[in-house]
């Protein structure tokens, strides 16, 4: 299948590698790579100015630039860049982000005139309904945090420019998250950019003399590094919530994911988990910990986002270590500098499809969220049942594959709109991989997975039939009505290795 | 007499919608807004559409502004708009299909609603008159206006679920309110779990006519009956009950009263009304009533402890008898219920996000014979359960039941008996409860 005149590789089953052949070009690393520096001579990566960066970059309309999400909702780079290429003129970017946030709303403007013709990322909020309205020129691409860094890797998504925002760095481009005024934490999803993209700048508010020490990102991957005022408003950049959700149903439904991952035999010593950053999954994380102080048994890490709740059961024992890939509040930013047992992982290490020290293969529980869920589990994460797109994908399809069991957390349904439907209005998931699905009204596990269904019976949990639900949920809300699509491809879901899994389609107007 | 032309009823929030209808001579026109528009768009049309017809309205503009709400709300905030306008039902008989019964109701009610409730095989455990023994633990409240509170509700672990017509409803929305709740207890497939009980307005206004007219036809467990200061209150009350089911043709009698006691005067004749009905089946306080008529200041011994520089006199204790005005008042209360064979029910605790106070306030009224307390919102549920949790024995005994049943299991036999009682699933089901309940109460 073409478009674009993109060849697209059709989805083969969920433990495929339709890419294989490409890992035998052998990208290599920047870093390693021979450049003209020759004994005794000390690089000169610090420019004094927006202007000189961009004068020594010389970026060229249609070019891919690409950023990392770490500062959230607070991060003022991605805008500033956007905004100083379409002064200088340039049309036609690309831009590949590894999730954009409302903040980036601003950006709608350069979509309409051009000047971003295409991302190459998580699209949320106004801008993927942007996408879903046909409003960005060519046919975007929606990856999971493991596909993203496995297409950069391999060729699929190659970039010119990766613009680092970097809260902590020195002048040979070494660089950290943890400390400065705004630090966010680890520097996870900047790294396999700063290994591949064609050329590397970071971009600081706080150069500190050399070294800097830790190197989250390596200085000799880096072409340029940029002394700024600031590079996001610290406030706006640890978004989560520490505070346990109000919402009775959330409660009720993350109480019941904590009995069932006691009753069903997953809590055992040593276990691991990876919880979303949601209300619901922080909730069942709080509750779980009181099983494992009620039972006496301790978990060996978590993964995935870090939060306060995690850090607390780290220092109190209940919890090992931490693979932290994105601090979602102060105090996990606090205890990744400070504490050795926790750990800041990459995308590679924690996503990797094919990695061989894939953190997700070790998981024992993935807690997520969805949109939808079908009667075969199939799992939508980025569109709604109106067919608009609004969410990344994130780690869900390279948590989902890798841990032992995946159990998804979601109400029945949400003010009137079913989650649980015959066809969700596209696949990010395949149900092979999804065990469990738990709402408030009751648990509904795979067919695959007789072992757990027995248990949760045994329990006496609230087990139901997953068409039965959806029935249900039918009678409280009525049957709702398919979204209407026009023929154009907006938007691309890959699978995590690189085959077309879905398509977004634009909507009807 | 100015006459009205534009009415309306709900807001534009959460699972509700805002209605409006202009009674003009033009013919009739319909608008719909609504935020799941391409979902359920033609749904509501439909919806609407159906209600108009119902009620034979064949001129004016409705306005349907909607955020997702059930159908059968949006049917409440129609029909409100509709009676209010002066149009009635057309719908006014049906037949109650499994007794072969057919009543006129006062209201309108949807023939297909009432035989999906019907029919929804819901199994309540039978009742019979007198003796009630259904928990009574926890009872949740709920503005009797606001739709969102009440579509999941059953999942919240309540005993009872409260939908008040009386103080969380203001004068202005008690006309809506209760078309909105009677629509809720007809949808009774939303509550299997739960009890479903609704606290009129006191007998002394008007308003508690029109609730009970309202209400019965949808066959409540229990009515709260407020403000209730003498015997005479029940036996109004009852008689009014007794003929709104004689005319709806239920079972009278079957409709339970909790009557609530908080004012002097309702405390000082706490046992007669507590025998005052054959429906009683608790008697509940209210504190925050109770404190403003007997005009207490509990909060002065804080007060009066603290120096005009800010710091104390001398030590209070951290954690004082909350509510030290109205020790006299439950403790009567826990008498006159005890004394006439029903329970008592301590009032709600106020103050949401104070977890450890709401779990003190249980613990006391726990320890002074309440047998469950009631709640404003759902997250004080388990706190609520946690003081209120199985004794030692209550524990031991459901463990030897899991463990015979266990035994016989692996045995293969059928039934087992404990201590003379027999063994069935149920009796399991709520051994295996109280082991949960004694061991992850959050």
């Amino acid at each position: 299948m073409n478009i674009d005149g993109r060849l697209n590789k059709p989805f083969q089953d969920v433990f495929s590698d339709a890419t294989q052949e490409q890992r035998g070009r052998k990208i290599k690393e920047r870093a390693v790579q021979p450049s003209a520096i020759s004994q005794r001579q000390k690089p000169d990566k610090l420019v004094a100015s927006w202007d000189e960066l961009f004068e020594r970059l010389d970026i060229q309309d249609g070019a891919t630039i690409s950023f990392h999400h770490h500062l959230r909702n607070g991060d003022k780079i991605v805008n500033e860049v956007v905004a100083r290429l379409a002064s200088r003129g340039i049309m036609g970017l690309t831009l590949a982000p590894s999730a954009l946030f409302s903040v980036h709303d601003a950006l709608l403007p350069y979509i309409k005139d051009g000047v971003i013709a295409k991302i190459e990322g998580s699209m949320n909020g106004a801008i993927g309904a942007a996408c879903s309205h046909g409003e960005i020129a060519q046919t975007c691409i929606l990856r999971s945090h493991g596909g993203r860094q496995r297409a950069i890797r391999e060729g699929d998504l190659p970039i010119d420019v990766a613009f680092i925002a970097a809260p902590c760095a020195d002048s040979f481009g070494n660089a950290n998250g943890l400390y400065g005024s705004s630090a966010c934490g680890p520097l996870s999803y900047a790294k396999p950019d700063s290994e591949y993209a064609k050329k590397v700048v970071i971009i600081t508010d706080n150069l500190v003399p050399y070294p800097c020490s830790s190197w989250s990102i390596r200085g000799g991957n880096v072409d340029y590094v940029l002394n700024v005022e600031s590079i996001g408003d610290s406030s706006r950049i640890v978004s989560g919530t520490t505070q346990l959700t109000k919402s009775p149903t959330q409660l009720v439904i993350a109480r019941l994911a904590a009995r069932f991952i006691e009753a069903a035999g997953l809590m055992k010593d040593g276990f691991s988990f990876q919880a979303g950053a949601g209300g619901i999954s922080l909730a069942a994380t709080v509750f779980l910990a009181e099983r494992m102080r009620n039972a006496g048994i301790k978990a060996s890490f978590a993964h995935g986002g870090a939060t306060k709740i995690l850090v607390d059961l780290l220092e109190e024992g209940l919890l090992d270590s931490i693979i932290d890939l994105q601090s979602f509040d102060l105090d996990a930013v606090r205890s990744c500098a400070k504490n050795e047992k926790h750990i800041e992982s990459d995308p590679f290490s924690s996503y990797g499809p094919h990695a061989n020290c894939c953190v997700a293969n070790m998981l024992d529980i993935a807690l997520l969220g969805a949109t939808e869920i079908d009667l075969n589990f199939n799992v939508n994460v980025v569109t709604h049942s109106d067919g608009i797109l609004l969410h990344g994908i994130g780690g869900h399809s390279d948590a989902s594959s890798g841990a032992g069991c995946t159990i998804i957390t979601a109400p029945s349904f949400r003010k009137r709109i079913p989650i649980i439907k015959e066809e969700v209005t596209t696949i990010t998931c395949p149900g092979e991989l999804i065990d469990v699905v738990i709402t408030e009204r009751g648990i509904a596990i795979n067919s695959r997975r007789d072992d757990l269904l027995w248990s949760a019976k045994k329990a006496d949990l609230p087990c139901v039939d997953i068409s039965q639900l959806m029935h249900d949920v039918y009678q409280i809300t009525g049957v709702p009505e398919k979204p209407h699509f026009t023929d154009h491809p907006v938007a691309l879901v890959e699978w995590r290795d690189g085959s077309l899994i879905d398509t977004i389609w634009q909507i009807e107007e | 007499m100015s006459i009205r032309d534009q009415f309306e009823a709900g807001f534009v929030s959460k699972s509700d919608c805002l209605v409006k209808y202009q009674a003009t001579a033009e013919p009739l026109s319909i608008e719909v807004h609504s935020s799941v528009q391409s979902l359920f768009g033609n749904a509501i049309r439909t919806c609407a559409m159906q209600m108009l017809e119902e009620f034979k309205v064949t001129t004016g503009a409705l306005l349907v502004d909607d955020d997702g709400a059930l159908d059968l709300v949006i049917r409440a905030r129609i029909e409100a708009v509709l009676r209010s306008a002066g149009y009635l039902s057309q719908k006014r008989l049906f037949v109650d299909a499994s007794s072969g019964i057919s009543w006129q109701t006062g209201v309108s009610t949807i023939e297909s609603e009432k035989n999906a409730s019907l029919d929804g095989g819901i199994e309540r455990p039978g009742r019979s008159l007198g003796a009630d023994h259904a928990s009574k633990q926890v009872r949740l409240y709920m503005p009797g206006d606001q739709p969102h509170f009440a579509i999941n509700a059953d999942f919240y672990g309540a005993d009872i679920l409260i939908f008040d017509l009386e103080d969380s409803v203001p004068l202005a929305r008690k006309f809506e309110a209760r078309i909105l709740v009677r629509r809720f207890l007809e949808n009774s497939f939303l509550f299997r779990k739960s009890e479903r009980a609704v606290r009129i307005n006191p007998l002394s206004t008007e308003e508690s006519v029109h609730d009970i007219a309202e209400i019965v036809p949808a066959m409540p467990d229990i009515i709260l009956l407020p403000k209730c200061e003498s015997a005479m209150d029940v036996e109004r009350l009852d008689t009014l009950l007794t003929a709104n089911e004689e005319e709806y043709g239920l079972v009278p009698g079957s409709i339970r009263i909790m009557p609530i006691i908080e004012s002097a005067k309702g405390v000082l004749a706490a046992y007669e009304i507590a025998r005052a009905s054959q429906r009683n089946s608790a008697l509940c306080f209210g504190y925050e009533d109770f404190s403003r008529d007997i005009q207490s200041k509990p909060d002065i011994v804080k007060v009066a402890h603290v120096q005009d520089d800010g710091s104390q006199k001398v030590n209070i204790p951290s954690n004082p008898v909350s509510s030290i005005d109205s020790l006299l008042a439950r403790q009567i209360i826990i008498l006159a219920s005890r004394a006439a064979d029903i329970e008592p029910l301590d009032s709600s605790y106020s103050d949401i996000g104070n977890t450890e106070g709401l779990l003190n306030s249980c613990y006391e009224a726990r320890a002074l014979g309440f047998t469950g307390k009631s709640v404003i919102h759902p997250t004080q549920i388990p706190y609520v359960k946690k003081a209120f949790l199985p004794s030692d024995e209550e524990v031991q005994h459901a463990k030897a039941v899991i463990a015979a049943y266990e035994e016989s299991l692996k045995a293969g036999k059928g039934a087992v008996a404990i201590d003379g009682q027999m063994i069935d699933i149920p009796v399991v089901e709520k051994a295996r409860r109280i082991i949960e309940e004694s061991m992850h109460a959050e």
